[in-house]
């Protein structure tokens, strides 16, 4: 709906809206976490999710133990490899639509670990990620800030055409495969329509 | 002249609908707006992140529940050999000798399962 008109109605006591929008704005604040920690980051997003930092103002309190009621996973911590499957399984057991928080710098490339032998090198080597936050614990308020930025891009979703969210699109895949132990590594090491590193240009 | 019981009619459809209809709308709203997109990952009736293995339907080993038995036996048998042994120096020969006999019914039933090779654990 055009904005000028929308804003010109509104002047006049008259507010209007779209499916789309009171559909995203229901979404948006109500973003369920899965209570799900790793390492050293999951006591910050605890300590988030208390009274101080007080995560339910966002309508995020509700941590969930069971993945099919949650709709977030914060990747709280270093992925070894050893957790990297359950990690992408308990991904694949979540409900659409579903979204993606990767905390601190060892979600994001294995942060302090990433010379490790067995620890995975970033989460989003298997599960697309939304939001990442460096840091290394990331404070709370760094992780309300990934909410607000997750908020605005759930906002922002549209039902339908390029963008929209991935249980509308009937092509798009239902699970992602879960990595199994090889012999040196998981098998496969990344997934290659999830992992789009950037090209370093020297 | 009408029921006097009619709004209460009437409170009770209302509350039905008041209960009913955000259920329908969610479910219209589930067929339209939310397709299924199962998966054997999201079909899995486990959903602690690792993958179930093996029957559920195993049986534990019935020497277990001997074990036990024997175990609980001779616990109990404690709480009545702590008094026999506080009141000991007081009690007639009578007495001593049928707390011997309790205690002898009992471990003679110990030795009947030792026997039988119940405490040998395989
Ligand atoms: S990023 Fe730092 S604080 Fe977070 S899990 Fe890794 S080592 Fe711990």
């Amino acid at each position: 709906m055009d904005e000028g008109l929308r804003s010109e109605l509104q002047k006049q006591g008259v507010f209007v809206t779209t499916l789309e929008e009171l559909y995203n704005w229901g979404r948006k604040n109500s973003i369920w976490p899965l209570g799900f920690g790793l390492a050293c980051c999951a006591i910050e997003m605890m300590a988030a999710s208390m009274a101080r930092w007080d995560l339910a103002r966002f309508g995020a309190e509700v941590f969930r133990p069971s993945p099919r009621q949650a709709d977030l996973m914060i990747v709280a911590g270093t992925v070894t490899k050893k957790m990297a499957p359950q990690v992408v399984r308990l991904y694949n057991q979540m409900s659409e639509p579903k979204y993606v928080i990767a905390m601190g710098a060892c979600a994001i490339s294995g942060g302090p670990f990433k010379q490790g032998y067995n620890v995975l090198k970033g989460i989003d080597r298997y599960i697309p990620v939304d939001v990442h936050i460096p840091g290394c614990p990331p404070r709370p308020e760094a992780l309300i800030h990934a909410f607000m930025t997750l908020q605005e891009k759930i906002d922002a979703q549209q039902l339908k055409g390029e963008g929209r969210p991935r249980h509308l699109d009937p092509d798009a895949p239902s699970e992602f495969p879960i990595p199994e132990y090889g012999e040196h590594d998981l098998e496969p090491p990344k997934n290659p329509e999830v992992w789009r590193p950037a090209v370093v240009v020297r | 002249m009408s029921n006097p019981y009619l709004p209460v009619l009437i409170l009770m459809v209302a509350a039905l609908a008041f209960a009913l209809g955000p259920l329908a709308l969610a479910w219209i709203w589930a067929k339209k707006f939310s397709p299924k997109k199962p998966g054997p990952a999201k079909n899995a009736t486990y959903e602690c992140g690792l993958e179930s293995k093996g029957d559920a339907w195993v049986q534990f080993k019935a020497e277990y529940y001997l074990y036990g038995i024997i175990f609980l036996i001779f616990d109990v048998e404690t709480i009545f050999l702590l008094p026999f042994a506080v009141a000991f120096t007081g009690l007639s020969a009578g007495a001593f000798v049928a707390m011997m006999i309790f205690l002898l019914l009992l471990v003679e039933g110990l030795v009947w399962a030792w026997k039988k090779g119940v405490l040998n654990w395989e």
